[in-house]
């Protein structure tokens, strides 16, 4: 709090935010419209790694079900899509499984705004539930992150059984237009190009207040020491279920705009596979920094995508190989590794006695 | 008496699977009073600063903080009230400035949404520069704390527990582990403290003890044994028996059972 002066330190890390708001608002002069749909996709992932990285780096509490989170958000949008494409009538699927009229539960995704607000609001609530019952029970640690791993599996297999509801494995596909605009054109990918763009700063900056906020130490102390905390007056719970609740709601956001820029969801996109992947790029960029996390978001699918087209026999290897090194030689994510050096250059000036703090 | 009496232990008994660690525990504490609680190990010192400040149930038996009864509160609930714990390891938050660490220590609404869009006021800070410079910190108020020396962990955990301003502190073996400069400096500040708040200590440290304290209670096997000033502690025969290894030698000193 007291850094708030314009040090060297805090002007370069100005000049690296406009700089990289910049590349992201310019890109799509540079890259072809394929690229800009795959770099759109990759910024929603990195929505999801910003929430994750609140619970996980800065509160301690490691979600392994954030695929569920993303994966609502993206149902709710995937169904006002759906609906928009069959002009209000009961999609394809649903006649297949012999369902004539649209259940009632579907009928006001018709509306954008709606659709939009469950997306946010269905995850979050899910995640006050769950965390209403587990950490007021104080269930914490690898019990929490089990019980997030089972939401995974109890949700996906009701996806995929209740398909006549959800169009069940194939997930929900087959979209035309969004508000009136063929999705499919390449101005309409632009705008939603822009708008994930949008998107991921306010989120960031939501973030940055919030960590950097007194409710923010307290997430950190909550990590450091939970009992301490407790003693000191804090109610851990409440803090723990308001910022998975949120993060929750932030990984909603992102399956929305992932929806609009991939054109499908299925329960395969947000099972156990996909809901670890989230977690490893937010270790691979840096737990407990914001930069790290949606950067680690960004490279790890932007490797996975070039590895995958250029060995598409051992691209695995290549990702294993990559995760086996960031685990072993950098514990801390790339982040981390930026922090060490600048760590080093700074031990060797001789005012410097002990350690700084490293977070924000 | 009575009236003046800050914290009532009545008949307290705690029980871990059959095991009883405190027997029928009566303590009466009052207001600005500096209280030794010494003892073998296992004698229950530790478990009945847990079950005042809420960690641990007592099975039967009442605790009253002023006219409130806190038997079956929570923990958080308690620390609210004002009873702050500090525990024998130091525990602040290590990732955190030593800045930081007191910020969240410090006498404030708790809630989530008061914490969320909290404004750090010129009060606040000066009364957080005033507890660094009370416990000698103000030079590493931007450190991390976790890499603070341990006795300067247990004075900053100290300096929080002030700015939590409770009523009464617990405290658990907070010399434990400091060299005899800063055991003196710790006691200082016990007494200084002690002119506003009151406090219980749970000490091994008999030098220590009998340099700073007033009264003393000892317990033995989870039951009181004997209460009063350590002159008068040091000449009982029972305590002599259990506590100072069956010698009456009252230059005893450091022995920590």
């Amino acid at each position: 709090m007291r850094l708030q002066k314009f040090t060297p330190q805090r002007i370069w890390i100005l000049i690296g935010y406009a700089a990289a708001a910049a590349a992201l608002f310019s890109a799509p002069l540079f890259v072809s419209d394929f690229r800009l749909n795959l770099l759109a996709k990759f910024l929603a992932f990195a929505i999801v790694a910003l929430g994750l990285d609140l619970i996980w780096g800065y509160t301690g509490i490691l979600s392994l079900g954030h695929g569920i989170f993303f994966g609502l958000g993206a149902y709710a949008m995937a169904m006002y899509l759906k609906l928009e494409a069959s002009g209000g009538k009961p999609p394809d699927f649903m006649g297949w499984s012999g369902l004539k009229e649209l259940p009632l539960f579907w009928q006001p995704f018709q509306s954008f705004w709606f659709a939009v607000a469950m997306g946010i609001a269905i995850p979050a609530l899910l995640a006050l539930v769950l965390g209403y019952f587990t950490f007021r029970n104080r269930i914490r640690g690898v019990y929490f992150t089990i019980l997030t791993q089972a939401l995974v599996i109890i949700t996906t297999t009701l996806l995929i059984g209740q398909q006549a509801f959800t169009g069940g494995t194939n997930g929900i596909t087959g979209y035309s237009t969004v508000l009136g605009y063929a999705i499919g054109s390449p101005e309409t990918k632009r705008v939603l190009y822009y708008i994930t763009v949008v998107a991921l700063i306010a989120i960031f900056i939501f973030c940055r207040y919030v960590i950097g906020s007194r409710f923010g130490k307290v997430l950190r102390a909550i990590r450091d020491g939970e009992n301490r905390a407790r003693f000191i007056g804090y109610n851990p719970a409440i803090y723990q279920m308001v910022v998975f609740t949120i993060s929750a709601g932030i990984a909603g956001v992102a399956g929305m705009l992932f929806v609009l820029h991939v054109g499908i969801i299925s329960p395969s996109m947000l099972g156990i596979v996909p809901s670890i992947e989230m977690v490893l790029w937010v270790a691979i960029g840096g737990r407990g920094t914001l930069v790290g996390a949606a950067l680690g978001a960004i490279l790890m699918n932007w490797a996975k995508s070039e590895f995958s087209t250029a060995y598409p026999q051992g691209w695995l290897f290549f990702m294993g190989l990559l995760f086996v090194v960031v685990v072993v030689f950098l514990p801390k994510g790339v982040a981390g590794l930026v922090s060490q050096i600048k760590f080093r250059k700074k031990r060797r000036e001789p005012n410097h006695e002990g350690i700084r703090n490293p977070a924000v | 008496m009575k009236e003046s009496a800050i914290l009532l232990c009545d008949d307290v008994t705690v029980e871990f699977d059959g095991f009883k660690a405190v027997q029928g525990m009566n303590l009466k504490l009052d207001k600005g009073e500096l209280r030794f609680l010494i003892g073998p190990n296992g004698a229950g010192k530790t478990t009945i600063l847990d079950v005042i400040c809420g960690k641990v149930r007592p099975t039967t038996g009442r605790v009253t903080f002023g006219k409130v009864d806190i038997t079956r509160k929570k923990e958080h609930q308690i620390a609210e009230l004002g009873i702050g714990r500090k525990f024998q390891a130091p525990s602040i938050f290590p990732s955190m400035t030593v800045f930081e660490n007191l910020e969240i220590a410090m006498r404030q609404k708790r809630t989530v949404f008061a914490t969320l869009f909290a404004r750090m006021a010129e009060e606040e800070r000066s009364r957080i520069d005033g507890q660094l410079t009370m416990i000698g910190l103000q030079k590493k108020a931007e450190w991390r704390a976790g890499g603070l020396s341990h006795g300067e962990k247990q004075w900053l955990e100290i300096g929080m527990m002030l700015l939590q301003e409770p009523e009464i502190l617990l405290l658990d073996e907070p010399v434990a582990g400091m060299t005899d400069k800063e055991t003196d400096k710790t006691g200082e500040l016990l007494h200084e403290i002690a002119r506003k708040r009151s406090i219980v200590v749970v000490e091994h440290d008999m030098e220590f003890v009998r340099n700073f304290a007033s009264k003393v209670t000892v317990m033995h096997e989870g039951k009181l044994l004997k209460e009063g000033s350590m002159d008068e502690v040091q000449r009982d025969d029972r305590v002599a028996e259990v506590y100072l290894g069956k010698r009456r030698d009252a230059d005893v000193s450091r022995s920590t059972a």
